[in-house]
């Protein structure tokens, strides 16, 4: 087996009295979509910062792609080939959708200190922008300001801007949040088939999407993770079944 | 053609329209005025860059555009004194070429603009905004308390500095040489807003995060167009000052800061060509307003109150609406 892309190794985080991850490890394989699935409050967005580098573990530490990330900038993971989707949007809201698409292929292409010649009049780089929009079905609404999108289109924005990095695992945070059932079905349709480019990290609500598309799961409760395995395994997991999925269904 | 380039025609042909007519039927006074709001134009261009493209508050730009005033009248100073700034180790005359000073007025105001950004850029927010003040007021200061170069009177220059082949004293050839160098500055900002750095800057003043997630640091590019931003505002001050035929530490003080600022807000903020319309609609409510009452200010400040109110997008918003994506 071939070592891992990512390797989250013992991370904690406290803040104030609260462990938000406690000595979390856990690692992304190529090939795989590993789903990462709690409760709300679990410390899920908390766990993804620290591996993307926004918010910095107590103790711990990050490795990606061997090589110990702990101590790189957001900026540098990502040029390492991190391509992280948010849970919240976070887009250029004035621009297209075309324009933010190419300002993620401009990103992953650098040399962006060229002060004369029309962006989005590269070739190049709007290659890459429209193929990215047109894989999560974004194509005919690349002249459309970005802050004009549905709730479930940035979801796509998200994720067609992470393509365009070319990344070599994809962190996810929620890509299926408000995308409806059609669109649910086609992002795990197209996710099913990204994880041969590259890994997927996913964390998400819709169980049906994780159950369908992961290879493993870890379940994150209070800061821990409480179990990792397949599908059958998590699904027959007592602790599990108490901690999160029974919740799930008294709701 | 859209309605944000009809307006910027539009603008453009009114501001060479007004001086020529002046200048025929012999009111040198309206050219000047003119070539004032050409000027500040160029200075609201500069800080356009960094604030409407970067989102950096920069309420020091009176920093800029002072250095370039200073950078005229010390060159012109030595040339007309005929003593050299410098003996030792080696000796630097000064100068009347307007090319030379311009050249001087940028690249001193570049450099301190790159120093100022990069101890500034470690802030961000209310403390920016209260740095970059604290700068420009240092150089105020220091303009008052250096008498060498006038202290606080300031320094006369008897004749305005040398352009080959015109005769710059002709208020209309001074008018001329400001406005090309406003058109080109103009043309300089279009280019490098709808570049890689510009899509990457105006992205960052949206929205840091999603920068990053990109892999690209926003300090870096908000230094930059602070550079850049400087370095424009110090072009127009070396203007300013040889209009004046006259440079003292009033340029670098606070209100100079605000007034940029105003025609920033009022033409509209990231618009390539909104500080032009703002800082022409300053200089006519000052000589309209300013003939009505001293207190003309009162005005201003009520209507500089209604754009931030009602039309945030200053005179382009409102009249051009929201920017148009180029694809």
């Amino acid at each position: 087996m071939t070592d891992p892309i990512l390797e989250v190794r013992e991370i904690t985080k406290s803040f104030g009295g609260l462990k938000a991850s406690n000595t979390i490890s856990l690692d992304l394989r190529s090939g795989e979509i590993h789903a990462l699935i709690g409760p709300n409050g679990a410390g899920k967005s908390t766990l993804i910062k620290q591996i993307t580098g926004s918010l910095k573990p107590d103790s711990g530490s990050v490795h990606f792609n061997g090589q110990d990330v702990s101590h790189l900038s957001t900026a540098a993971r990502a040029q390492l080939g991190m391509g992280r989707t948010f849970q919240i949007s976070s887009l250029a809201m004035d621009y297209t959708v075309l324009q933010n698409a190419v300002l993620g292929a401009l990103g992953h292409r650098g040399n962006i200190f060229r002060f004369f010649n029309n962006v989005m009049k590269d070739t190049g780089l709007l290659a890459t922008a429209e193929n990215a929009l047109e894989q999560v079905g974004l194509q005919d609404f690349r002249a459309i300001r970005t802050a004009d999108l549905s709730h479930g289109q940035r979801r796509q924005l998200e994720v067609a801007i992470a393509l365009t990095l070319e990344p070599k695992a994809f962190l996810m945070d929620e890509p299926m949040a408000g995308l409806g059932a059609d669109g649910s079905r086609h992002m795990i349709g197209f996710l099913n088939s990204l994880r041969q480019k590259a890994p997927i990290l996913l964390v998400e609500h819709d169980m049906d999407a994780v159950f369908a598309l992961a290879d493993r799961i870890s379940v994150l409760v209070y800061g821990e993770i409480i179990a990792t395995g397949d599908a059958a395994e998590i699904r027959s997991n007592p602790q599990v079944r108490e901690a999160y999925l029974g919740e799930e269904d008294a709701a | 053609m859209n309605k944000e380039t009809t307006l910027n025609i539009v603008l453009m042909t009114i501001l060479v329209a007004v001086p020529v007519l002046a200048w025929m039927s012999d009111e040198p006074f309206l050219v000047t005025l003119a070539t004032r709001a050409v000027i500040f134009a160029i200075a609201g261009v500069g800080l356009n860059f960094a604030l409407g493209f970067g989102g950096l508050v920069s309420f020091g730009h009176a920093a800029f555009f002072g250095l370039g005033g200073y950078a005229m009248g010390i060159l012109a100073f030595h040339a007309q004194t005929y003593t050299p700034m410098m003996e030792w180790p080696f000796v630097i005359e000064g100068t009347k070429a307007m090319p030379i000073i311009w050249l001087v007025a940028i690249i001193v105001s570049a450099l301190v603009a790159l120093a100022i950004g990069m101890l500034s850029l470690r802030t961000s927010g209310a403390y920016f905004i209260m740095i970059t003040l604290a700068f420009a007021q240092m150089f105020y200061y220091f303009a008052i308390s250096w008498p060498a170069y006038g202290g606080e009177d300031g320094l006369s220059i008897y004749v305005r500095n040398e352009f080959p082949g015109l005769n710059t004293m002709d208020p209309i050839q001074y008018f001329s040489i400001c406005y090309v160098l406003l058109l080109l500055v103009l043309f300089i900002v279009h280019r490098a807003a709808h570049s890689s750095f510009g899509l990457m800057l105006r992205a960052a003043k949206q929205n840091e995060e999603r920068v990053q997630a990109v892999g690209q640091v926003p300090n870096r590019l908000y230094l930059i167009a602070f550079t850049i931003s400087g370095a424009i505002t110090g072009l127009a001050g070396a203007l300013f000052a040889d209009l004046n035929r006259f440079v003292s530490p009033t340029m670098f003080s606070w209100h100079t800061s605000g007034e940029i600022m105003v025609f920033v807000i009022l033409g509209g903020l990231g618009r390539v060509f909104g500080p032009v319309a703002g800082a022409a609609l300053y200089i006519l409510l000052e000589h309209s307003l300013g003939g009505l009452s001293a207190y003309w200010h009162i005005y201003l400040g009520a209507i500089l109150l209604g754009v931030v109110i009602f039309a945030r997008g200053g005179l382009y918003g409102l009249i051009a609406g929201r920017e148009v994506a180029h694809d």
